[in-house]
């Protein structure tokens, strides 16, 4: 009897969580316009959105400032990981606490700063202010996830490379890069899915020459759910889950070897 | 090979409020088996960072074949390392991680291959070479860690508490093999450990130190034989100390009391009578007699005491006696051929005495 409680609550935490998913799904595939009944399966909401070019040009504007954040904030939050783990430096637990606070940082917050800061230096809003929102954005979630990578690391393997001469930048290439490489992808997948599916902060920072697809979602929706717009999020969804299902089998595989 | 190759001049370091090494001198002689022993802390480690580069002494110089190498760092040496987690490095194959150090040089690549190649049948990895760390065992992974080290040839090879994670029977075997490798190579070996049995049966010399000193230098058989202080003979071995006054002291004889005896002991460093001295003498140089195999003449000269626990260890009996006035003796007994049976049993009463002259007579600090 306990079992089947225990296993009807866990059904109903998954049934609550991934129900409203599954909605978005199969009413992708339904033949009715407005009605949220079903009427039979079709693919032309499919087909409607790939002759949606304006649609098409806004996702690709997502894909590119997704892909470009994420690979600044890599880049960067990887630099700052590093270097708060292997110098030592005046400030470094001040900056250390920073990143994390930023975490916790309301994206309400953020954005109005963001914005604050922009037309106080007037900047026109567009791509490069929300790449650099996006960036901004993602560098704290990236420097975090590669901190917890690198202090599982023994700093003795550092000692050694520098007992057997390695320089600073010999020891970044050849030692740390490939022993983070894990948790700089997942960092990466982190902050592109971060950065696709931001709406908040885009919303504030955004202008009107380069649209992005939360935003475009957002404003369709306000004229009620389309059925393309359904369609639209099950490719976003399918398209999210295949980039992280790829990357960490990459990792995997080559764990194996 | 009698000049020495490292020497290190009122070397100092603090770590914090913590003086972890106090001004220290020590000179290394070239192709010797040096060992820095002594308990967590003491300061061996961080006597063999300071050597190796890996951490900047706040006072004093050190030299290495005669250059000052104070400000040098670790690459400018010529040393190299064995640490104690092999730091081996996880995404690289034994090749890599042996070939590391040469490729760091600029080594060219076929001149790489023939030394790795060379060091790894040295060490008997030369079938495992396409493995990675993690699919070696642990005395694997140790040897790769010291033929990573050996093959940038150095003049000095520093090893960290190397064997501490291995198992007792591999660890002997891996003793055997580095003294092996040291009387191969012909370079000095700077080896920190804990294990006070490996330091005497590995070194030539060893150093034992605590709280940031070096307590006494010297080959093993002076610091089991004639250690300086209390330190060091209770940190060697098993010891029984005894406190006691001298009586009266001679040029080469003293007098003290021990119990309720008078034992007439050498007088070696020149000690005057009044001083209080410890009197240490190690459990194998005291024989012990049952009631039965002895005449109260000869027990004159003896102390007595109850046999509290009898210990048999195979090659010898190990006796925990109680003297009357409650101090723990331990003596350890031999088979021969005058004591084939050594058959003591607990609550026995029994006699002992040791040798004169065996003794260690160290004065109050």
């Amino acid at each position: 009897m306990s079992k089947f409680i225990r296993n009807f609550y866990t059904s109903c935490v998954y049934i609550f969580l991934y129900l409203p998913i599954a909605v978005v799904i199969i009413f992708s595939f339904n033949n009715a316009k407005h009605s949220l009944v079903w009427q039979g399966f079709t693919l032309k909401w499919y087909a409607v959105l790939f002759h949606d070019t304006a649609l098409l040009q806004v996702a690709w504007n997502s894909l590119a400032l997704a892909i470009l954040a994420a690979s600044i904030a890599t880049a960067i939050g990887t630099l700052i990981s590093v270097s708060l783990f292997r110098y030592r430096f005046f400030g470094k637990k001040i900056l250390h606490a920073l990143i994390f606070i930023l975490i916790l940082t309301p994206e309400i917050v953020m954005a109005i700063s963001l914005l604050l800061l922009y037309s106080f230096l007037k900047i026109p809003l567009g791509f490069w202010t929300l790449l650099l929102a996006h960036t901004a954005l993602c560098i704290p979630f990236v420097a975090v996830t590669i901190y917890s990578r690198i202090t599982t690391l023994d700093t003795a393997i550092f000692e050694a490379a520098l007992d057997l001469g390695a320089n600073d930048l010999t020891i970044f290439h050849k030692i740390i890069l490939p022993l983070l490489f894990p948790a700089i992808v997942s960092g990466w997948l982190l902050s592109f899915i971060l950065s696709l599916d931001d709406v908040i902060i885009s919303y504030f920072v955004s202008g009107p020459t380069f649209n992005i697809l939360p935003l475009k979602i957002y404003s369709m929706v306000r004229l009620g759910v389309k059925p393309e717009v359904n369609a639209l999020c099950t490719l976003m969804l399918l398209f999210t889950l295949f980039a992280v299902i790829a990357s960490y089998q990459s990792i995997f595989k080559k764990k194996l070897k | 090979m009698n000049q020495s190759i490292i020497e290190l001049i009122g070397v100092s370091k603090k770590f914090g409020d913590y003086q972890a090494l106090h001004e220290t001198n020590i000179s290394i002689k070239n192709g010797e088996f040096i060992t820095l022993l002594g308990p967590s802390g003491c300061g061996k480690t961080t006597l063999l960072r300071l050597i190796s580069g890996l951490e900047k002494p706040d006072s004093g110089k050190i030299f290495i074949n005669g250059r000052d190498v104070t400000d040098l760092p670790p690459e400018k040496r010529h040393l190299n390392m064995v640490f104690q987690s092999y730091a081996l490095f996880p995404h690289m194959t034994v090749y890599d991680n042996v070939a590391f150090g040469l490729r760091c040089k600029k080594v060219p690549e076929n001149e790489i291959k023939d030394r790795v190649n060379k060091v790894l049948r040295m060490v008997k990895l030369d079938t495992l070479s396409k493995r990675k760390p993690n699919q070696l065992s642990g005395g694997q992974q140790q040897r790769v860690a010291i033929a990573r080290a050996v093959v940038n040839e150095p003049i000095v090879l520093l090893l960290d508490e190397p064997l501490s994670a291995l198992d007792y029977n591999l660890r002997k075997n891996m003793q055997l093999e580095l003294k092996e490798l040291q009387r191969r190579l012909g370079i000095t070996f700077i080896f920190v450990t804990h294990d006070q049995e490996e330091a005497l049966s590995m070194s030539d010399r060893l150093a034992i130190m605590n709280e940031g000193f070096i307590e006494q230098l010297g080959t093993p058989k002076d610091v089991y034989e004639e250690p300086k202080n209390l330190y060091v003979a209770e940190f060697i071995g098993e010891t029984n100390i005894f406190k006691a006054e001298i009586s009266e002291a001679y040029d080469d004889k003293l007098s003290v009391e021990i119990g309720d005896k008078r034992f007439i002991l050498n007088n070696k460093k020149k000690l005057s009578a009044k001083q209080k001295v410890h009197v240490v003498i190690r459990p194998e140089d005291i024989t012990v007699w049952g009631e039965n195999e002895i005449t109260p003449e000869e027990t004159k000269d003896m102390l007595s005491g109850t046999v509290e626990q009898v210990i048999y260890k195979g090659s010898t009996v190990d006796l925990i006696i109680r003297l009357s006035n409650g101090k723990k003796i331990l003596a350890s007994e031999f088979f021969n051929e005058d004591d084939e049976n050594l058959d003591y049993h607990a609550m026995e009463k029994v006699w002992f005495d040791w040798i004169p002259g065996w003794e260690v007579i160290l004065p109050y600090e």
